[in-house]
């Protein structure tokens, strides 16, 4: 039977630890790993000569200084996990802060290979490391790899299989002082009585039970399953230990957090070799260019049109003939129904409503979520992300909020459901709900082809360039709309100060295409899309009620538009967009063809219009420049749809502030509209 | 004659050795795991384009601050350095 193993992943953000973990692990992964941080791990499986190996990828994480959610997991996984090694994967770029992290590791178990990552990386800027020198220093397997190149990583794996079946010496990687190590002697010492296993390191035990407090002392009891508390030779020990580290005046905690780093730092001043002076002189040009005064907004505004233009046109294409086929599809769906012996009404309600809506919606969603979501994560890849953070976060500051959420705020024009989902990267509770509640004011790619068609056929007809200028303009409104409404909710309800505020900016980096386009087609496009798709269905069959049910001689949708026609026009619109933003709920792309299918009195939504036939159908029906500017700014501004609140709702796990995700844009596009009626009435 | 000076007043291109850090917050430890202790040296890079937060370079890596959070970072600059 073959062996099993199991080895965890742990090291800093931005080392390329879940390339690593792609690499090694293809397509088995158990569950898809968000950008950034989500605290949970994903683990994925392969196999090395005749082993079966299991990988566990941790958090990206500084230290295990258990200080921040992605720590504590960390921390607590390599503790007390059931890995058979750790791999530390270290930056070859930045070794020494990377080294502090393995030197921690290290303290808690001996199963430990040290993978030097980006190689690559490192050469390219001059810098080499001394592999034989640096494993001979730290007293653990050492293995240099890059992600890009495939041979550099069975070493790897072979080299953390032969950490898991050596039975190994405890080794000590740093000394303290002499107060810690007075402590740490004499705890250790009756721990070694205490505990029969040995990982993880008692030494380490003894460094949590001295510097933790009593916190860390019941962690410690209740993940090791043993009363360690009522041993009473412990316990004065533990109590010995303190007295001495609090008559000594100084903090234990940050003195030996410091002798780790100044080891860290001796270690790689021995192992790691600078060819030139400065190899990163091209990355401080690069930042100079695109944080500068002159040339960073223009830069990050041109950044953002030309993503949006390669997502809107290179969508039209493959939109159509998905759409084209998904529809052609129907009709067969349709013939076989009919011969299995359906009734014609049921059979109508499940083509003509749940599997044409449905049909809609994945056929105008998926082709722009398959462009904008690899095109943003090639942004995130090459570095330049976390610069629009940097460049941004003194606006956000203004508003009490966090920097990153330029990044949440950058997705949501890809898709507000996966801009709230990656609010996880930001720390502080109440900045994280700021991003969340307002991440929906900036319009996203469902909302893009409304807005372009109306700045075209009403504002701009046979101008490209004006219409680009026009929807930029809109852009920067929603952006603008942001920033009122995260201001708005820091001065009411969710009132505090800006926290502290950390962000690395990672060097330049060339990016990993094939990757990119895997992990972002299946992270984000296919979670995005079947959370669509399952609200569509449904809704398709609620449409197809209201336009195939007659109240008198006239359809219920007819009946309800008119209903609410007041309320449209007191917003500058008519009833029946309104009802279609309202049908629309589930996916902003059906409002204008929701919108068609009232105006032509048809029961069912039909293949896409041409533009100018659209246009006709709407002048058609009283549109003037002012109802299409309501219109526009409504699109911009108003309840997110389902998908998003959904994932309001599973990130904040309240209705409360699902609700407030909802109410807020509403209120502020309604009062907006409202006043461009005024105005130009 | 040394002089030390908080961190947020570290101007663009300037170096220093980190004489000290105020140990009571939370972000004291967090900056003490990205390398901020004393005795490290610490290159000012540059400011964002609206001031502030600003750039450093420390223990081979890149991180930003805002003005505020860098005023627990004490900053010795050597000899004849302007601040």
């Amino acid at each position: 039977m073959a062996e099993a193993y199991r080895f965890a992943l742990v090291g800093n953000p931005n080392v390329g630890k879940s390339s690593l973990f792609n690499a090694l692990t293809g397509l088995h992964q158990h569950t898809g790993n968000w950008p950034g941080k989500t605290v949970a791990t994903a683990s994925g499986s392969c196999s090395l000569d005749g082993s079966a190996v299991e990988l566990v990828d941790l958090p990206g994480t500084y230290s295990l200084s258990a200080h921040s959610p992605e720590e504590e997991v960390a921390a607590e996984y390599i503790s007390f996990g059931s890995a058979d090694a750790v791999i530390v994967v270290c930056d070859a770029t930045a070794l020494e802060r990377n080294l502090y992290l393995a030197l921690q590791v290290m303290e808690i178990t001996d199963r430990v290979v040290v993978c030097v990552n980006l190689m690559d990386e490192a050469e390219k800027r001059g810098i080499t490391v001394d592999i034989p020198r640096l494993s001979q220093l730290l007293g653990v397997r050492v293995v240099g790899t890059s992600a890009r190149q495939k041979k550099t990583l069975p070493p790897l794996l072979r080299a953390a299989l032969a950490a898991a079946r050596e039975n190994r010496r405890e080794s000590v990687p740093v000394r303290y002082n002499e107060t810690i190590e007075a402590g740490l002697f004499s705890i250790a010492a009756r721990l070694d009585e205490l505990l029969p296993e040995r990982t993880p390191n008692h030494r380490w035990v003894a460094m949590q039970l001295l510097l933790g407090g009593d916190s860390a002392v019941r962690t410690i009891e209740e993940k090791l399953g043993r009363p360690l508390a009522e041993d009473p030779f412990l316990r004065e020990a533990i109590r010995l230990g303190c007295e001495r580290i609090d008559r000594s005046e100084e903090n234990a905690e940050t003195a030996a957090a410091t002798v780790l780093l100044r080891h860290a730092a001796e270690i790689a001043s021995q192992v790691v070799y600078a060819e030139r002076r400065n190899g990163f002189s091209r990355d401080r040009k690069a930042d100079r260019i695109l944080t500068g005064k002159k040339f960073g907004v223009p830069i990050m505004l041109l950044l953002l049109l030309i993503l949006f233009y390669l997502t809107v046109q290179g969508a039209n294409y493959p939109s159509a003939v998905l759409s084209s086929v998904l529809f052609g599809f129907s009709d067969i769906l349709s013939r076989w129904l009919l011969a299995a012996g359906l009734p014609l009404w049921l059979h109508d309600a499940l083509i003509l409503g749940v599997y044409r809506v449905t049909a809609w919606v994945v056929s105008v969603m998926l082709p722009p979520m398959a462009i904008f979501f690899p095109l943003f994560t090639l942004l995130e890849d090459v570095g330049y992300l976390p610069r629009i953070a940097f460049n941004l976060d003194k606006p956000f500051e203004r508003c009490r909020a966090c920097g990153k959420q330029a990044l949440t705020m950058a997705m949501g024009f890809g898709c507000n459901a996966a801009g709230v989902v990656g609010c996880r990267i930001i720390d502080s509770p109440r900045e994280r709900l700021l991003a969340i509640l307002t991440n929906s004011f900036v319009p996203c790619n469902g909302r893009f082809p409304i807005l372009i068609f109306l700045l075209g056929a009403f504002f701009s007809p046979g101008e490209p360039v004006v219409s680009a200028l026009l929807l930029t303009g809109v852009v920067c409104l929603g952006i603008a709309a942001t920033f009122g409404a995260t201001r708005l909710l820091s001065a009411t309800v969710l009132r505090g100060e800006p926290s502290s505020y950390i962000l690395e900016l990672p060097p330049y980096r060339r990016p990993q295409l094939g990757k990119i386009l895997v992990r972002s087609l299946l992270d984000r496009t296919v979670f995005v899309l079947g959370r669509a798709a399952a609200v569509a269905a449904p809704a398709g069959l609620i449409l197809w009620l209201l336009g195939n049910i007659s109240v008198g001689n006239v359809a219920l949708l007819r009946y309800l538009s008119d209903t609410i026609d007041p309320v449209g026009r007191l917003l500058g619109m008519d009833g029946v967009i309104l009802l279609a933003f309202v049908l629309g709920f589930p996916a902003n792309e059906t409002v204008i063809p929701i919108a068609m299918m009232i105006y032509m009195a048809e029961g069912a939504l039909n293949r896409t219009l041409s533009a100018s036939a659209m246009n006709g159908i709407l002048l058609a029906n009283g549109w003037t420049e002012k109802t299409a500017a309501c219109v526009i700014v409504f699109t911009l501004i108003h309840w997110p749809c389902s998908t998003t609140l959904l994932s309001v709702k599973k990130e904040t796990g309240s209705w409360t502030w699902t609700a407030l995700a909802a109410a807020l844009p509403t209120l502020c596009g309604a009062l907006l509209c409202m006043l461009i009626n005024l105005v130009f009435h | 004659m040394q002089s030390i000076i908080p961190l947020g007043k570290m101007t663009p291109g300037t170096q220093g050795i980190i004489a000290g850090i105020h140990s009571e917050c939370l972000l004291s430890r967090r900056l003490l795991d990205l390398g901020f202790a004393e005795g490290a040296g610490i290159q000012c890079l540059f400011h964002s384009m609206f001031g502030d937060p600003t750039a450093y370079e420390i223990c081979g890596t890149v991180i930003a601050l805002r003005a505020g959070d860098g005023a627990s970072v004490l900053v010795r600059l050597p000899d004849g350095a302007d601040s």
